[in-house]
């Protein structure tokens, strides 16, 4: 085992796909500076400026760019520093790389990873701290990945760049500097399969991202206060969603709590709670509870942030609800 | 500069890509191809000066007035009829239409229904030629409408920057959709607007086949050698409307005296015959060659059968 933080699992994890692999580049604004939060710190030094290029801010171009680069052969990793500024890329991405396999009837494929991150808590207030995941769900074409621990993040990122279509990977700032066990030599870990982190029988917990260990902690907190044993699952990749595991959980729990920090107006637990229910509305004994922020920006001030992030407690709350 | 045999090869694509403009207006009021349709007719000598200098590992991106572009790129009419028609046998198999040409077997990697989203994709594949050491090209087809959008400033910027074998190739038509340069931008020569990023460049009249066979030509071969990028501006006519059906209440059409004389087919013909490359009867031959071609196009569509719906969710993602 090795101790290891998020953000050095990114890197690690693109420097073994560059080694490996010549058509593997990386290109983002300041990425050959190491960007601001080092996620690709040292790649220039080790590939040179050709291999890890610096843009301008200008992220429809960038996107293109790494699209058109894909289709001829390429494999980019192209970051775009904030998911706030996927606004900007949009166009390329959903209306390029998302169907230019399917518009040319299967001749070109998208081989492109999109690395981005997002998070509140930061105070950075209300254009750098969403969560726009369920933006990229919502468009057929894109894999959306996104990573809660260490050791996922570096394995899903190898699966990525392998992967022949475009790969949003999302990831998490506020997530990037906690140290974390990974065993040496994880491997890739494979696109569409959740992970079981605590077994339970008597509520289901699914989970992304930041709320994942929030939703553990949460669950600590049934077991001593509450005599409860809750499952806690994280999806780890949101397209494709890996139901089957989701499913034989709450066959067995009968409770389903869904939690994430984006707005839960409109999330992206609404498609998995709808999806569950579907599959396993006769085993359900209550309805399916979700946690999410409030349906406006996210404030500044800082207490007014950390009452709208959602957090253990707003997991706590969502279980007690489900149980009854 | 153009010689008799490049001249006839030339004639011929701009036979073929004139009729089967024509033949898709037809076929579009009768709905036997179908969505938004786009004609070049009077933009054939842009195309074929343009793509008829490259090879297939030469990448072209284009819009969504493509068809022209596809044929001059080596895209079967055929299968370029039957994607219309949306049928299985179609380039992209039914599932692109006519704003959405892909060839890759000939270089003709995109064709996008967004006004400019298809420059920065042009650069991603000349950064692509860098990084394999290989001495391909990019060229990208783009209307003066594109110059607008957002993406024309930043992919200029970039191309110059990074200095990549690009060839921006703007067909300035005067017309941005229903309405002229004049209402978009107080530009106006393209050439002008990329002035300070000091990118070598050149507006050529873009009905005289020999112009922009030359002008095009030599940026070719400065990136050829790796240098870029280049940006040449063809001033043409857009015979018909932005759109077939379009209602085309925007613009007076071109008196038809006028239009003899500036006809890039017509003068390619009057040239040829003056040089001696061919005779009167080869210009006609060429003419109803064109047209059997065009026949054996649409038949082929017709008889061709639509896909198969599971294709959709088979083609959805790539499994390699």
């Amino acid at each position: 085992m090795t101790r290891i933080t998020y953000v050095k699992a990114i890197n690690g994890a693109m420097a073994e796909a560059m080694r490996s692999d010549e058509s593997v580049f990386v290109l983002g604004e300041d990425v050959a500076e190491g960007g601001p939060y080092g996620t690709t710190a040292g790649l220039a030094e080790e590939f040179g400026v050709e291999r890890v290029l610096n843009t301008p801010i200008s992220e429809g171009a960038i996107t293109g760019v790494a699209i058109g680069a894909a289709q001829s052969g390429m494999k980019p990793v192209l970051e775009i520093m904030f998911i706030d500024f996927i606004t900007l890329a949009l166009d390329q991405l959903a209306n390029q790389a998302a169907k230019a396999h399917l518009m040319s009837g299967g001749q070109l494929s998208v081989p492109l990873v999109l690395r981005t991150q997002g998070a509140a808590g930061q105070r950075s207030a209300a254009q750098h701290s969403q969560q726009l995941e369920s933006w990229l769900t919502h468009v057929p074409g894109l894999k959306v990945v996104m990573p809660s621990r260490a050791e996922d993040a570096a394995g899903l990122l190898l699966s990525a760049i392998a992967d022949p279509n475009p790969v949003v990977f999302v990831e998490n700032r506020v997530l990037y500097y906690r140290a974390e066990e990974v065993p040496d030599d994880a491997g890739p870990v494979p696109i569409g399969e959740a992970i079981t982190l605590r077994s339970g029988d008597d509520l289901t917990i699914v989970a992304t991202s930041r709320l994942v260990s929030e939703s553990l902690a949460a669950a600590e907190r049934l077991a001593s206060e509450d005599g409860i044993n809750a499952e806690v699952i994280d999806p780890r990749t949101l397209v494709p969603l890996d139901l089957d595991t989701i499913v034989e959980s709450v066959k067995r729990t009968n409770r389903l709590v869904v939690a994430h920090e984006a707005v839960e107006h409109g999330g992206f637990g609404a498609e998995i709670t709808a999806q569950a229910q579907a599959a396993a509305f006769d085993w359900l004994d209550a309805p399916v509870e979700r946690v999410g922020a409030s349906f406006t920006p996210v404030p500044f001030s800082p207490p007014l942030e950390d009452r709208w992030r959602p957090g253990a407690d707003e997991v706590h709350a969502a279980a007690r609800r489900a149980l009854g | 500069m153009l010689d008799g045999s490049e001249a006839t090869r030339l004639l011929a694509t701009m036979w073929i890509i004139r009729h089967f403009e024509e033949r898709v207006g037809q076929l579009k009021r009768a709905d036997e191809v179908h969505g938004l349709i786009h004609l070049s007719v009077g933009q054939e000598g842009t195309a074929a000066a343009v793509c008829g200098q490259l090879r297939d590992d030469d990448a072209v991106y284009t819009g969504h007035r493509a068809h022209g572009h596809a044929i001059a790129k080596g895209a079967p009419p055929e299968r370029v009829m039957a994607e219309l028609m949306g049928k299985e046998s179609g380039l992209c198999r039914g599932l692109g239409g006519s704003m959405h040409l892909v060839d890759v077997s000939h270089g003709l990697m995109g064709a996008t229904g967004v006004v400019g989203g298809n420059l920065p994709m042009a650069l991603g594949s000349a950064l692509a030629a860098r990084l394999q050491g290989s001495d391909a090209v990019s060229v990208v087809f783009f209307g003066d409408g594109a110059v607008q959008a957002g993406h024309f400033n930043e992919t200029i910027n970039l191309a110059a920057l990074w200095k990549l074998p690009l060839i921006f190739v703007c067909e300035n038509n005067g017309f941005a959709e229903f309405t002229p340069r004049s209402a978009h931008t107080v530009v106006e020569r393209v050439s002008d607007v990329v002035a300070p990023y000091d990118i070598e460049r050149d507006t050529v009249d873009g009905n005289d086949v020999g112009a922009v066979w030359d002008g095009f030509g030599g940026f070719l071969e400065a990136a050829r050698g790796g240098s870029g990028p280049f940006l040449l501006e063809c001033l043409v006519h857009r015979l018909r409307g932005h759109y077939e059906g379009d209602p085309g209440k925007y613009r007076e059409a071109i008196a038809a005296d006028e239009w003899q004389k500036q006809d890039p087919i017509l003068r390619l013909q009057r040239l040829g015959v003056e040089q001696g490359w061919f005779g009167e009867d080869d210009c006609a031959a060429a003419e109803r060659e064109a047209v059997e071609a065009v026949d054996r196009a649409v038949e082929f569509g017709r008889e061709s059968d639509y896909p198969a719906f599971e294709l959709v969710a088979e083609l959805t993602y790539a499994d390699k």
